[in-house]
């Protein structure tokens, strides 16, 4: 077949009714350009939202909880283990916090291939005293150097120097909000009492802010050392390790495997956070649906163009016919002009989109809650223009077949005897 | 009658309409042409004449009866079998020329032998444009279409029903929307070109005075061959 005379003839009809042709073509343009700078927007701030708890969220965290043991003296008695035993009031008995052998649970992690990296970590509540008010906290003992490499702790530093906290000695990074409740400076140093009524001086070396006002009033970070000289505890004395994967998705049931490989309590991210991914899945979809719905009008353009076309190449279409065309070629003749429309409109689109995006991410953003940000968020992830491309085509190809339809079954008799 | 030099036959052409009454359009058409002869139909509007050239030359397939062109059947051939048919073998002329506005007139008389896809575009041109030559419009081949006149459009219509080579050219009123000078010049060009060319021509008229010089009249009425 010769597609190219096909081909020929199909672009002299685009060209003879260029306006119209660009009209349509405008129509996808828009809507491609719409698709793009929408998806791309919506996908940035998604995943800023998402970054904002998942980027500091362990993907599993294990730690020892303070419960009951579900062990209790009477179980271990054979003269009871056929029978039914009620306990009442049990208290958690001397559980401790720590993690045991947490040294060679932090090896073992660093030898499984899954993971991306381990960082161990202190939890320890304290009373911050300003004058005749204690405020409480929480001080977080971590490893500067695996938590930034982690969890981006860094980015979150606002003021002063995250390294600082390993370098000088009894160092504390104190929330944004905590420290204007204390007000405290870089360089001042606070007081805190831990829950054994211990007292310790720390010096201020900087403010955290995590876009989360309510974390930013009570938490504050030390390095595990001080940490551990705060609770008075030896050095290998750790509450939590927190666990980065390579695949955040194997989260569930690797935390289930380190449970009971390592006779701790294992949280995955998803149970912790369940709530992030329906709100994202939400916000694409939304997206996703206003971006079709602006395809399918300009496709109806697509539509109306292409039937006025065909009504007006009516005579055109006959003596086609009558010389030797079938319907077949008339047929494609019209899908090929659907088609280049779509083709054109969509490429400019998609140009346009890119640029529509760049846009955006040039316009300032400053938000008190996210000091990492200064514009607004957009995703550069080529799926959009794969599918806004495989959209634009598909289309118009929808658009243009009806109408195609429609002229392939074009009497010439009935044309050329009507005249 | 049915020998090699037979272009075109019917046997038994039988058409009628049934909607809104029923109405029988073409009884009992058997004809034939043979090759070299121009030959005309003449009668009354709405006495079956061009109906009968649609069916002839197979643009119409809403009929009983055989029709054989080259003496191969037409009955049962596809829509596309029928259109290689009709680009191949059989060229037209009609009442208005129906050229494609978007091309230059080389371009519209290129287009059926671009389609047939037998020579190479350059080999096409060459062929247009002699074609173009025998009909004493070669000057205007680079026009666009719908920048020439009346007289001019029918005889690039005429070179494009040329261009394949066809066994038949069929004509509906050619001469219907031309004015005296342009119809005798149309009609010589004819008469050339089956004379000279060896081309065998059907022509639909109720021109009289043009049907009279024709070698063969084939009169109807009322759906019937006289």
């Amino acid at each position: 077949m010769n597609i190219r005379l096909l081909v020929r003839i199909a672009f002299s009809l685009l060209l003879a009714r260029w306006k119209q042709s660009l009209v349509a073509a405008i129509g996808v343009t828009f809507s491609i350009t719409m698709f793009i700078a929408l998806l791309a927007f919506m996908t940035g701030l998604n995943d800023l939202l998402d970054g904002l708890i998942l980027n500091r969220t362990p993907h599993i965290r294990l730690f020892n909880e303070i419960k009951p043991n579900n062990l209790q003296p009477i179980n271990h008695d054979s003269l009871f283990s056929k029978k039914y035993n009620f306990i009442r009031s049990v208290k958690a008995g001397n559980s401790r916090q720590e993690i045991y052998n947490s040294q060679i649970i932090i090896k073992t992690l660093w030898q499984d291939k899954r993971i991306q990296g381990v960082a161990p970590k202190i939890t320890a509540q304290v009373f911050f005293n300003e004058g005749k008010v204690n405020i409480t906290g929480i001080i977080n003992g971590i490893d500067v150097e695996a938590e930034s490499r982690l969890f981006s702790f860094t980015d979150y530093v606002v003021e002063g120097n995250a390294i600082d906290l390993k370098n000088v000695n009894n160092s504390i990074i104190l929330g944004k909000g905590l420290a204007e409740k204390l007000l405290a400076n870089i360089g001042d140093v606070v007081q805190v009492t831990t829950a054994n009524q211990q007292q310790f001086s720390l010096k201020v070396i900087g403010y955290f802010q995590s876009g989360l006002v309510d974390i930013d009033k009570v938490q504050s970070f030390a390095s595990l050392s001080t940490t551990q000289k705060i609770v008075g505890k030896p050095s290998h004395y750790i509450t939590d390790i927190q666990v980065r994967l390579h695949d955040l998705n194997a989260a569930p049931s690797l935390a289930k495997e380190y449970a009971q490989l390592f006779e701790t309590d294992a949280e995955d991210i998803q149970t912790a956070n369940a709530q992030f991914e329906t709100g994202s899945f939400v916000r694409s979809l939304i997206s996703y649906a206003v971006g079709i719905t602006l395809l399918i009008v300009a496709g109806f353009g697509i539509y109306n163009i292409l039937n006025m076309m065909i009504y007006e190449k009516m005579d055109s279409i006959a003596i086609l016919k009558a010389t030797g065309f079938s319907g077949r070629d008339v047929n494609r003749i019209f899908m090929v002009i659907a088609v280049s429309i779509g083709l054109f409109g969509g490429v400019i689109g998609l140009g346009f989109g890119f640029l529509f995006s760049v846009l955006i991410d040039q316009i300032p953003f400053n938000t008190a809650s996210l000091p990492t940000i200064t514009t607004y968020p957009v995703n550069y992830s080529i799926t959009f223009y794969l599918i806004g491309a495989v959209f634009s085509i598909v289309t118009t190809w929808l658009a243009g077949w009806a109408p195609a339809q429609k002229a392939s079954k074009v009497d010439p008799v009935v044309i050329i005897r009507g005249k | 009658m049915t020998n090699s030099e037979t272009i075109l036959r019917a046997v038994h052409i039988n058409k009628s309409f049934s909607d809104p009454v029923h109405v029988q359009v073409l009884q009992d058409i058997n004809m034939s042409v043979s090759r070299g002869e121009f030959v005309s139909i003449t009668g009354k509007s709405g006495c079956g004449k061009s109906t009968l050239l649609y069916i002839l030359s197979t643009l119409d397939t809403d009929f009983t009866g055989d029709l054989f062109i080259d003496c191969q059947p037409m009955r049962g051939l596809s829509e596309k079998q029928l259109a290689k048919v009709r680009n191949e073998k059989i060229g037209f002329v009609f009442q208005f020329h129906y050229l494609l506005n978007e091309f230059s007139v080389l371009e519209n008389v290129m287009l059926p032998a671009l389609k047939l896809n037998l020579h190479t575009e350059e080999e096409i041109r060459e062929h247009a444009l002699r074609k173009l030559e025998i009909l004493g419009i070669k000057s205007l081949a680079d026009k666009k279409a719908n920048k020439i006149s009346g007289g001019e459009k029918q005889r690039v219509a005429i070179a494009r029903a040329l261009i394949n080579n066809p066994s038949i050219i069929m004509c509906d009123e050619p001469t219907g929307n031309l004015d005296k000078t342009n119809s005798l010049l149309v009609f010589e060009l004819f008469k050339e070109i089956t004379e000279n060319e060896g081309l065998t021509l059907m022509v639909v008229t109720h021109d009289q005075e043009f049907a009279n010089r024709t070698h063969r009249i084939i009169e109807m009425e009322d759906g019937k061959i006289l």
